[in-house]
């Protein structure tokens, strides 16, 4: 059977557009006046997309069954890299004392995190499409849990909370993807929904009356209703109350331990120079390569973290626009994927896929304004990065292959 | 599962509108960001990325009446640093220091510079050797952050024989950074602290400009030339003078090594100072850019206190020159005739009470009427004259003829004179019954309470050679101010004037100072000095009958008038162009 190398052209167009802007950035974020080890990096971004490309080609031309049937021995892997690096882990760039880097000696090879995104996604996928039934009491939801858990809480210990979250933002778009009603994944997400707004004892209260209601109403089990009831006391109310008792040594130890970026110093000062390159950009921006903020190294991390800042800075509100609207329409388009595809697995691959995009492009162009807490986390085709770029790639060629076997494309009508 | 195609599609499509929402409020943001606040960015952008360096503006040049030149500047180089915090400009001086010869003192006064303006780069030395730069200039790589600048040095091309009046310019002190007159200074800048240099200083000082760097996160400089337009220093406009620069010279050369006293010469049609002299002086060049310790400490160890402006900060009793004040009282107040002799004549001695009051020719002048008594000086006669005024008459007479004022010279040091304010102050200082009347026969000669500035009597002689219009004293030509202080009788200004003419004929106490050709008028005296030697003075004026210039001349212990009239009469020569002068420094 003869297939066609381009099966879904928009995802394509998007996906390719999006790398070649983001390696024009990747120049870009290297052209300082002070020239450094970051103006040469575009070149190997351009080595890895191609490499990245050559996977989805191979991807694109494998199965979704022979994907599925590889699943579980790349999960399996992926998660065995991860265990890895709390060994022999090594940091780098901001996170330097992290251990999210897989080495040898000191040439660091890559973050199997950004491989276990995509492994992850299909793990989770294959677990939530064995279900027959809609999962109705938390205790179903055990063994979905555990997919995103085990991977989840090694990445917390390297520790990488960027990673974290959007590994937790991957699992609740799965779950409703999966058909899993609102009131379940608010009962889910309750504890930590508690622990954001314990700062302030009047939310909370107000929250865990909401929550008493919604328990009341959605009648869980009982011994589930008390363990989360109980749960939501622990992180809402004694959490911060163990958290004062600590010394602010001891306490900036933990945030540090949390979030290694989260000195509030530098932090503070990387958000300020960030907001000020985007808001000298105005509509236009200062020219492709002559932001004044990134060429005289105002900016930091510049071709990684705050790329987009860069996109703000030399291209303007238009620039943002463009490339947000760039994004938006690949989102658009893999959730149409997933809406056409032939099977549930499919199907929760590819919202999987696109939902862990979104978290990566809402935290980090959110961070880059200030809307969002600085966790480090890359920015999908622009931020400079091999791991990320490769990993991207293969999520692309997955896709291509979802869509190529889906209902309404080419491939399908063929059949 | 639910996999039903509807419900896929309804999730579908409110996952779409999630995105939907989620970039539309993204973008949003970057539209408050980018569009809205775009220019408080900008600016943030540019304060980052561009180092205004200050560049000092040149002071007005200082010219006297001539057009010479009295102070200028010369270009010098001054090294600052910018430093993002205390700490950083801590180490960077510390590394500094081998190089650039700092001592703690220097240190620690960029520190001080530093907290009072971090954002303005701080002056480490204000007036670096060329060495020093030449040395900085090859290590430029290692101190990004260093600024090495041409600057305008103020200079004073006749140095200490300028000093009494032009003062010195220095850096700002903290105190003076504290004074609401100086509120738009910055630590580091230059500014007049003494004489013309401090009276004027709105008016030399100028407009600082300010060049723009641009610098990277560092603070190194990428471009050499400016990315926004350097806004240029404007120099102040010059400052125009009375002082004649020759006559100046003139009486600086005549007061020998070993004299000390002060000396000013003012045409009295004007109140125009035309010279203005104390003796020692000192080396204002030596004070621009921080005053060296050594020769601070040197100066004011110095005895005869060099930095003791006997012109207008010096007060010493009048004594005899007085007697022009006592007269003048006496004839407005008409207690006295023209031609009227005291009760009492000269006997060399006049009894007043139970003391003894001696006039100082112990032989005793005889009877005198007032022109013969100014003539010749004579206590005695000026001892009754007092009496008839009355003390507090005599009192009211001295404030009237504005001899408890300052004179209002143009410059920022000058001390008030001594006299009191009425026979109060005698109750206050003695007790209403510590003190007699004989207090009277002591201010009619110039003595006692009464203790007053070489400019003051400068002004009372102007006065009356300009028929009672007191003229200001003026080192800058500004306009002429006057103040009627007496008036007299054509017939009463005569019979003075007269009686001082012969002061400085044959036989009179000044009359080897006399200038063939020139009729000077004037008058000697002697300050009774508690603590030394009395000191000399001579007041007067030529030509005698239209004055053109007044010269009051004091020596510190200089014993007697007569030597303080020798350098009167030289000045007062030299300025008219008239000779030949008699041997001026004989030890008359």
């Amino acid at each position: 059977m003869s297939r066609p190398i381009v099966s879904d052209f928009r995802l394509l167009a998007a996906a390719g557009i999006l790398s070649l802007f983001g390696v024009a950035m990747v120049y870009s974020a290297g052209q300082t006046d002070t020239p450094t080890a970051v103006a040469i990096l575009y070149k190997s971004q351009i080595l890895w997309l191609l490499i990245g490309l050559g996977v989805a080609y191979a991807v694109g031309h494998s199965s979704v069954r022979f994907i599925e049937w590889m699943t579980t021995p790349l999960f399996l892997f992926s998660i065995f890299l991860l265990g890895l690096t709390l060994v022999i882990g090594k940091g780098a760039g901001t996170a330097a004392s992290t251990k999210s880097w897989l080495a040898i000696g000191s040439h660091r090879i890559g973050q199997p995190s950004e491989i276990a995104k995509v492994t992850v996604v299909l793990m989770l996928a294959k677990v939530l499409s064995n279900h027959r039934e809609t999962p109705k009491s938390l205790l179903d939801l055990w063994k979905p849990a555990l997919v995103v858990g085990i991977p989840w809480a090694i990445i917390m210990l390297q520790p990488d909370l960027g990673t974290g979250i959007v590994f937790i933002g991957i699992f609740f778009a799965m779950l409703y993807w999966a058909g899993v009603s609102w009131p379940l994944l608010i009962l889910l997400a309750s504890p930590a929904i508690s622990l954001v707004l314990s700062f302030s004892v009047g939310l909370w209260g107000a929250w865990f009356f909401v929550l008493l209601a919604l328990v009341l109403w959605y009648r869980p089990y009982l011994i589930e209703g008390i363990v989360l009831m109980v749960l939501n006391v622990a992180t809402g109310v004694v959490a911060p109350m163990m958290w004062e008792k600590l010394a602010p040594y001891q306490q900036n130890r933990l945030k540090v331990f949390i979030d290694p970026s989260s000195d509030p110093r530098a932090s503070g000062y990387h958000v300020i120079q960030s907001k000020v390159a985007i808001g000298s950009g105005g509509w236009f921006g200062k020219g492709f390569t002559l932001g004044t903020q990134k060429r005289l190294a105002f900016l930091p991390e510049q071709h990684t973290d705050f790329i987009f800042s860069v996109v703000g800075e030399e291209l303007g509100f238009l620039g943002v626009t463009i490339v947000l609207a760039l994004f938006l329409w690949l989102f658009l388009r893999i959730t149409k994927i997933a809406e056409r595809a032939n099977d549930s697995f499919s199907s929760l691959v590819a919202f999987g896929l696109m939902s862990g995009w979104f978290v990566h492009v809402l935290v980090n162009v959110g961070m880059t304004l200030n809307l969002m807490p600085i966790t480090g986390i890359p920015l999908p085709f622009f931020s400079y990065g091999g791991s990320f770029m490769l990993a991207s790639w293969l999520a692309v060629g997955i896709l291509m292959r979802i869509s190529g076997e889906g209902r309404g494309s080419a491939l399908s009508l063929r059949r | 599962m639910s996999f039903h195609p509807n419900d896929v599609a309804r999730r579908a499509r409110m996952s779409s509108m999630a995105l939907a929402i989620g970039f539309v409020l993204l973008i949003g943001a970057f539209f408050k960001t980018q569009v809205i606040q775009h220019k408080q960015y900008v600016m943030q952008s540019e304060e980052n990325r561009l180092r205004p360096i200050p560049l000092p503006a040149p002071r007005g040049i200082i010219y006297d009446r001539h057009g010479q030149v009295i102070a200028e500047n010369l270009p010098a180089y001054s090294v600052s640093i910018t430093a993002p915090s205390v700490d950083s400009l801590r180490s960077a001086l510390a590394q500094l220091a081998p190089t650039l010869q700092l001592g703690q003192n220097d240190i620690n006064n960029a520190i001080r510079r530093y907290r009072r303006a971090p954002t303005r780069p701080t002056v480490i030395l204000p007036d670096a050797t060329i060495d020093i730069v030449s040395v900085l200039e090859e290590h430029r790589l290692d101190f990004p952050r260093l600024i090495i600048q041409s600057v305008p040095k103020r200079y004073y091309p006749d140095g200490p024989s300028v000093a009494s009046f032009v003062g010195y310019t220095g850096e700002i002190t903290e105190s003076d950074l504290n004074d609401p007159k100086y509120a738009s200074y910055k630590p580091g800048q230059q500014i007049g602290k003494a004489g013309l240099e401090k009276q004027y200083e709105p008016i030399l000082h100028g407009k600082e400009g300010v060049r723009f760097d641009e610098v990277d996160a560092r603070g190194r400089p990428v471009r050499g030339e400016g990315p926004r337009p350097d806004l240029n220093p404007e120099g102040a406009p010059p400052l125009y003078t009375n002082i004649d620069l020759d006559l100046q010279k003139f009486t600086v050369g005549i007061f020998a090594d070993s004299l000390q006293g002060g000396a000013i010469a003012i045409d009295p049609t004007t109140g125009e100072v035309l010279a203005l002299y104390s003796a020692p002086s000192w080396d204002p060049n030596k004070f621009t850019g921080g005053i060296p310790v050594e020769y601070y400490k040197q100066l004011l160890e110095d005895k005869r206190r060099p930095l003791v402006n006997k012109v207008i900060q010096g007060t010493y009793p009048p004594g005899s020159t007085w007697k022009l004040a006592t007269s003048l009282i006496g004839l407005q107040e008409g207690v006295v005739g023209l031609k009227e002799h005291m009760p009492v004549p000269c006997t060399g001695g006049y009894q007043f009470g139970n003391r003894y009051f001696r006039c100082w020719e112990k032989k005793g002048h005889g009877s005198l009427d007032l022109q013969h008594a100014i003539t010749h000086s004579c206590d005695v006669y000026f001892y009754q004259l007092g009496l008839k005024i009355g003390l507090a008459r005599f009192i009211a007479g001295g404030i009237k003829l504005t001899m408890r004022d300052k004179s209002g010279i143009d410059l920022p040091e000058e001390n008030q004179a001594r006299w009191p304010y009425s026979k109060d102050y005698y109750d206050k200082k003695y007790g209403p019954r510590g003190w007699s009347n004989a207090e009277t026969l002591n201010l009619a000669i110039g003595q006692g309470s009464n203790s007053q500035t070489v400019v003051n009597m400068a002004k009372l002689y102007s006065a009356f050679a300009a028929k009672g219009q007191a003229p200001r004293p003026e080192i800058a030509h500004l306009v002429p101010q006057r103040k009627e202080i007496f008036r007299l009788t054509a017939q009463q200004d005569s019979v003075v004037l007269e009686g001082l003419k012969a002061v400085l004929e044959a036989g009179g106490t000044a009359g080897a100072s006399a200038i063939q050709g020139l009729t000077l008028a004037g008058k000697t005296g002697t300050a009774q000095n508690t603590g030394g030697a009395d000191h000399g003075w001579f007041v007067g004026f030529a030509p005698a009958d239209h004055p053109k210039i007044v010269v009051a001349v004091l020596l510190e212990f200089g014993l007697h008038g007569s030597r303080a009239a020798h350098i009167a009469s030289a000045i007062i020569g030299h300025y008219l162009k008239v000779g030949p002068i008699k041997a001026v420094m004989d030890e008359g």
